[in-house]
């Protein structure tokens, strides 16, 4: 078959204006950090793009004290319907100046614009206009006549959906009066530090928002801060763990968004091209870097040869490459240690007996890429089919009995989402009612909204984003 | 030897698992003593092994328990009302021995108790409307979030409440489809195993609720550290070292942790419990011809 070739449409970067270093944003201002400064490179270029400042402990403590001055004083006081209408204006801000966000974070983060311009930062926007109108409303919320704000939230926030992750951390925090200290992923901090100078231009009160950037050990510091109330982290399980641990004896209320190992299950009655859709969408979404990925394909045994053949196809159409470029579906891996760690399970699921699969396409010279993976013959033992990669790699397994997918579905730790496709409806809420996860794909996968909560069951922690759920993250309740 | 001569013929307080009264499989027990320091009678003391066994039952009877209909959980939270009514004097006896003070007050714990089990009944069937709802979504999609139990809840029980407080940390965790493995007031524990014989005559299926007694600092860190384990009540741990690390434990498996807190029994209990011991499902479905 003869296939048109895409000729290159790169998004310009003139629309984002990257300084050459960065401070840390307290008290409503740029400060230089105590720390040594550290690089920000492009994932698919591995060019610096911005030498960023690493808080040190005196920094974070500098950043809490700006926050619980700003909570006494300016926030905590202030009235819902005031608070609100700062809310509306980062809103705003946002989808004015959401082009050069979207492409500052292709830059810092790998992915394509595609997603970065369509999913991402217009979710960003929808969730602060979605929380800043809960801001007056939260006697009404159902979580008593007048719920109180917990005080100084630390937040620590990974590199995969950076501003989107910054946004389901800040809003409902601020929406609900607290003031916040966020720190951004050590990889993808260029955003959240154009998200302060946003603050600044909506002239939200010094010390509401804080950005202090690093790496592991200014994370630890924060949450380990005492005066600090409320504790929100998204990330991997093993770190979850260990924050659950230190914040053990403590009053901090702790909120875990963690890893997942999501099945994506299949029926033999499901509509064969929208599901070869789905499966696409729910792994190389993102370059897989998706704590809530359809990981694990369950197809039903008397189709899993047709659907193999058709997805092996729709693989082969991927675009990997310039996360600029329009047309680009698979970007780059966010950093040479997650490519290593990709690599080197995808090496462990062929040593131990699974067949692999790669779609065939040319990867760039320079920069981070892995291209699109699938592994079949994987078994439940297998490491590839219990740890969460975090890449573009997918173990297919097979079931033949709705029974057992569920058991397969549900042997894991983790329990953040699952995708269903069948056309019998009795059969999608038979196994909604019965698949351990947080959100339930039916018929479609990865999709996201302000209104929807979003979080774990089991390992994949607790508490939940999004929606009139996500208040109570940040309510005295 | 009673008033008429006649010999009484004495309980013996045995542990409650799997809807059995089991001994601890130790062969241990304890000396419980009253408020006035009369002996009352040799408890249980349960080991690691009968906390263990405590939690298989609970696992094995989690998925039928919230599988059961809300009105079924509702009807059976609302017969061990009926059950305790009938044996309100018995309760406030034990009750009154345990904490001493007067018969009214014993009497009016006891009627506090009753009336708790009564209001979360009522909750089995509303929860899901209170705490669940549609969403809005930006799209052509359904979308509804919904609560489910959480899995097995361990639940070390109040130590200064034994009757009132364990109720109301039992019934918001079972109402909702919970199962849980229960550390009884170590001092006061003879009201929990007699709840226990309530529970077994109300319908409860086998190893909904699991009653252990015995010396709460030896039980709670293998209910803590336990990986089939999924929510910890620590409201009846009253040294903050050991709430601190029953709360580190529990971090191993990242189960949902209520930490001791000063709560009044007698006042109306806000919906914590029931937010704490759900998890909110969320299921999308495209809407389309």
């Amino acid at each position: 078959m003869t296939m048109f070739e895409y000729a290159p449409a790169p998004e310009s970067r003139d629309v984002v204006d990257i300084k050459p270093s960065y401070g840390l944003f307290i008290d409503g201002k740029f400060v230089d950090g105590k720390g040594e400064a550290f690089k920000t490179v492009n994932p698919a270029t591995e060019e610096t793009l911005a030498e960023v400042a690493a808080a040190t402990s005196e920094d974070v403590d500098a950043a809490v004290a700006a926050a619980r001055r700003a909570y006494e004083k300016v926030w905590g006081p202030m009235p819902g319907s005031e608070r609100a209408k700062y809310l509306f204006r980062i809103a705003r801000i946002i989808q004015e100046r959401g082009r050069e966000l979207a492409v500052l974070e292709s830059l810092d983060n790998g992915k394509p614009i595609k997603e970065s311009r369509d999913v991402d930062i217009p979710l960003v926007a929808a969730h602060f206009f979605y929380y800043a109108g809960w801001a007056d409303k939260l006697g009404h919320a159902g979580f008593g006549a007048d719920p109180k704000a917990l005080g100084v939230a630390g937040q620590v926030i990974p590199w995969n959906f950076p501003l989107l992750m910054l946004a389901w951390k800040i809003a409902p925090a601020l929406a609900c009066g607290n003031t916040v200290v966020l720190k951004p992923a050590e990889t993808t901090p260029l955003t959240a530090l154009l998200f302060a100078e946003i603050c600044q231009q909506a002239e939200l009160p010094a010390g509401v928002v804080n950005i202090v950037t690093g790496a592991g050990a200014t994370g630890a510091t924060l949450v380990e801060h005492p005066d600090v109330n409320k504790v929100a982290f998204t990330g991997s399980t093993e770190v979850g763990r260990r924050i659950a641990r230190a914040v053990a004896g403590t009053r901090k209320k702790l909120t875990l968004e963690l890893g997942g190992k999501a099945a994506n299950i299949v029926f033999d009655d499901a509509a064969i091209d929208q599901a070869v859709e789905g499966t696409v969408n729910g792994i190389f979404f993102n370059q897989g870097h998706v704590c809530c990925a359809g990981s694990r394909l369950l197809l039903q045994e008397s189709i899993a040869e047709e659907f193999l053949a058709r997805l092996r196809r729709r693989m082969g159409t991927l675009r990997v490459g310039d996360p600029l470029d329009k047309n680009t579906d698979v970007g780059a891996i966010n950093s040479a240690e997650q490519l290593e760690r990709i690599r080197a399970l995808s090496q462990i699921g062929e040593a131990e007996g699974a067949e692999r699969y790669t779609a065939p396409c040319v990867l760039p010279e320079r920069g981070f890429w892995f291209a699109p993976t699938v592994f079949t013959g994987v078994s439940q033992s297998h490491r590839i089919a219990r740890e969460e990669i975090f890449g573009p790699v997918l173990s297919v397994l097979t079931f033949r009995t709705p029974d057992e997918a569920v058991a397969k579905a549900n042997n894991t730790p983790y329990g953040l989402s699952a995708g269903v496709w069948t056309e019998k409806g009795s059969r999608i809420l038979w196994l909604a009612d019965r698949l351990r996860a947080g959100v339930v794909w039916a018929n479609t996968f990865n999709k996201f909204d302000p209104t929807s909560p979003f979080g774990g069951y089991k390992e994949s922690g607790y508490g939940r984003e999004g929606g009139r759920q996500g208040l109570e993250a940040y309510l005295d309740v | 030897m009673s008033e008429t001569g006649r010999i009484a013929v004495r309980k013996t307080y045995k542990l409650y698992v799997g809807g059995k009264f089991p001994r601890s499989e130790s062969g241990r027990s304890y000396l419980v003593t009253g408020a006035d320091g009369t002996v009352l009678a040799n408890a249980s003391r349960s080991s690691r092994k009968d906390v263990r066994d405590a939690v298989v039952a609970a696992r094995a009877a989690q998925k039928g328990w919230a599988t059961a209909t809300a009105y079924l959980r509702g009807q059976i939270l609302y017969r061990a009302a009926e059950m305790m009514e009938g044996r309100r004097a018995q309760f406030a006896e034990e009750l009154r021995a345990a904490e001493g003070g007067s018969r009214k007050q014993a009497e009016a714990r006891v009627d506090a108790t009753i009336d708790r089990w009564v209001w979360y009944a009522g909750w089995a069937d509303k929860v899901p409307q209170v705490l669940g709802n549609g969403n809005p979504v930006a799209g052509p999609y359904f979308n509804l979030s919904s609560p489910e139990p959480t899995g097995v809840v361990g639940v070390i029980a109040p130590q200064h409440a034994p009757l009132l407080g364990l109720v109301s940390a039992i019934a918001p965790a079972i109402v909702t489809g919970n199962t849980v493995v229960v550390i009884a007031s170590e001092k006061m524990p003879l009201p929990a195993v007699t709840l226990g014989e309530v529970l077994a005559t109300s319908d409860f299926p086998g190893g909904v609720v699991n009653i252990l007694t015995g010396h709460t600092g030896e039980m709670a860190p293998h209910l803590a550290s336990h990986a089939d384990v999924n929510g910890l009540d620590l409201t009846g741990v009253d040294d903050p070292e050991l709430a601190r690390t029953l709360e580190a434990a529990a971090a191993d498996n990242l189960k949902r942790v209520l930490r001791p807190a000063a709560e009044d029994f007698l006042a109306e209990p806000t919906l914590k419990r029931l937010r704490t011991w759900t998890e909110t499902k969320t299921v999308w479905h495209p809407a389309g011809v």
